[in-house]
């Protein structure tokens, strides 16, 4: 069956077929900047409500990264989700965690997948990580006139580097500052209690299962002190969401060896309310 | 001031046609074929960085023959195209048949109001849900679609591999099996004599239907080795797991990295534990449900 299609009506449009640039982002922005966060603009001084995810964790094990997320939105005082997702596989070797409002920071999510994979495509290669980690914090960057009126993002960043076969953790700043950081990191309202537990819990050359535990634990403390962090929800089995990230890949933690895990580290804070030490 | 001459259109159209041929026509041939569990693609390309053969979308792949800047352009516009149209609708949304469609729009218009027409065929294909459900679209310098059954051959004395590829392809063969006889008809010329051709000289990727997400896979070094081996050297399953289970990271790039480390079965890595697999990068919903 052979058909021929005449006129001129849908030819690909000269943006597509010029030679430019392998990113998503600068292609869009140029063709159709409305479909990006930052060509929306906002009536100045207005603010909204809108829901917001809170807490992300990260550290370093042997072998690889793990990221581990809560599952609460939060609107002002009111719960606005109990299971929300708030750590996605940005790639094969990486996984990025949100913080913040969680219509935007899922939107920049989406896109930022986008972006990494119409890299690999258009160039027949992976990015380094650290180019990963830089076209985040640009990202981040063009979110700024959102972020000052009160719609911020705040990700966190984690991948295992081909190169060097060792897992980094990147963090971010609203205006898009991009820093490497040490062993563990976390973001997100309950992160000043997460980062005292990682503090005290994490040690270098963990193993997979003891890292594991350990996000959970710093994540049950952020949840025992911010209301906005929800703890584990044993009655409606939802669980943190656990991804890992070593030379294989990333990967999330299956849902019966999470639940295996937060039952251990509940049934330890009975009469223990400080938990592991 | 010397007045043109005039010349009738049908002569303008078959002088472009007669210059798109002759120029397709130089150039080595590309194989795509469908077999038991997807669709392979065997081109003849001694070069390892300038591909004929691309991944486009989660099950969409492009192959194509002729000038390099010409193809490569719209290859480009493809991933693009199918970029754009994922992210503003769905994963799900972005099909061969409209990228076909695109494509024979852009073709034929060039075909019709440029100065030259492009010297280029392309051959689009999808991998469905089963081999009843695969779509390998062609599509030609002046802008003709024809929706292709099981397999199709591009390049110089592509009449000649056709009917070769005609005889010998039945539905339900196995990887190996297409790859041997693409590499037959590639390696066999127009009358009829065998030239050597050896995998410095091929570029093999396939459309795996039993990979999830993203399903384009290159096959390269000792895997493409033993798949053109001699049949029942080795077992089928080994090189099934090696293709489909092998994780994605390397897709694209000809690294000896896509051999999965011969420590962990199946490339599966250290998921002793029994962790899900990574859930797909593509949807916002990411940790999705763990098999």
């Amino acid at each position: 069956m052979t058909q021929s299609f005449p006129g001129r009506s849908r030819r690909l449009d000269d943006a597509f077929l010029s030679a430019g640039s392998s990113s998503f982002t600068e292609f869009v922005t140029a063709y159709r900047p409305e479909l990006l966060p930052a060509g929306r603009r906002l009536p100045s001084g207005a603010s909204i409500e809108a829901p917001h995810g809170t807490t992300i964790v990260a550290l370093l094990f042997d072998g690889g990264v793990i990221m581990a997320g809560d599952r609460r939105a939060t609107m002002g005082n009111v719960i606005a989700n109990r299971d929300m997702e708030k750590v996605f596989a940005a790639d094969d070797y990486s996984v990025v965690g949100i913080a913040g409002t969680a219509g935007i920071a899922i939107e920049l999510v989406r896109l930022y997948q986008v972006e990494l994979e119409h890299y690999e495509k258009i160039e027949g290669a992976i990015m380094s990580l650290e180019g990963k980690a830089n076209r985040l914090a640009s990202m981040i960057r063009g979110n700024l006139a959102l972020a000052m009126q009160g719609l911020t993002v705040v990700p966190t960043y984690a991948g295992f580097d081909l190169e060097s076969a060792t897992g980094r953790i990147y963090s971010y700043d609203v205006t898009g500052g991009c820093y490497v950081e040490g062993g563990h990191h976390s973001t997100g309202s309950g992160s000043v209690f997460a980062r005292g537990s990682l503090k005290k819990l994490w040690r270098p050359g963990l193993d997979e299962q003891q890292a594991v535990s350990v996000a959970i634990e710093a994540l049950y403390d952020a949840a025992d002190d911010d209301s906005a962090t929800g703890g584990p929800d044993l009655g409606r089995q939802i669980w943190p969401t656990v991804a890992v990230v070593d030379h294989s890949g990333a990967r999330f933690v299956a849902q019966d060896l999470l639940e295996q895990h937060v039952e251990r580290v509940v049934a330890a804070r009975r009469d223990n309310p400080g938990g592991a030490r | 001031m010397s007045m043109p001459f005039y010349v009738p259109p049908e002569q303008v159209m078959k002088d472009r046609a007669d210059f798109a041929r002759k120029g397709i026509a130089r150039g080595r041939s590309v194989v795509v074929v469908g077999y038991d569990r997807g669709i392979a693609f065997v081109a003849e390309n001694p070069s390892r960085a300038l591909h004929k053969v691309s991944e486009i979308y989660d099950r969409i792949a492009f192959a194509a023959v002729g000038r390099y800047n010409e193809f490569e352009s719209l290859r480009v516009a493809g991933i693009r195209y199918a970029d754009l149209r994922g992210y503003s609708y769905d994963r799900t949304d972005v099909t061969a048949r409209a990228l076909a469609n695109t494509y024979a729009q852009t073709l034929g218009a060039v075909f019709t109001q440029e100065s030259k027409p492009f010297e280029i065929e392309i051959v689009v294909a999808e991998v469905g849900a089963d081999s009843g459900a695969d779509q390998i679209f062609r599509l030609t310098y002046d802008g003709s679609v024809a929706d292709e059954q099981g397999f199709v051959a591009m390049g110089g004395a592509s009449d000649v591999a056709e009917e070769r590829l005609g005889t010998g392809w039945r539905p339900g063969m196995s990887l190996s099996e297409v790859l041997r006889l693409a590499v037959d008809v590639l390696a066999t010329g127009e009358n009829g004599e065998r030239r050597p051709l050896d995998e410095a000289q091929l570029e093999v990727a396939v459309l795996d239907r039993d990979r999830p997400r993203r399903s384009f896979r290159r096959i390269v070094g000792p895997l493409l080795t033993r798949l053109l081996g001699e049949p029942g050297e080795s077992a089928e399953s080994a090189e099934r797991r090696e293709i489909t289970d092998a994780p994605a990271g390397v897709l694209g790039a000809d690294s000896t990295a896509a051999e999965p480390d011969p420590g962990a079965p199946g490339g599966a890595g250290s998921a002793s534990d029994g962790a899900g697999p990574a859930g797909p990068p593509g949807s916002p919903g990411p940790a999705a449900p763990p098999a």
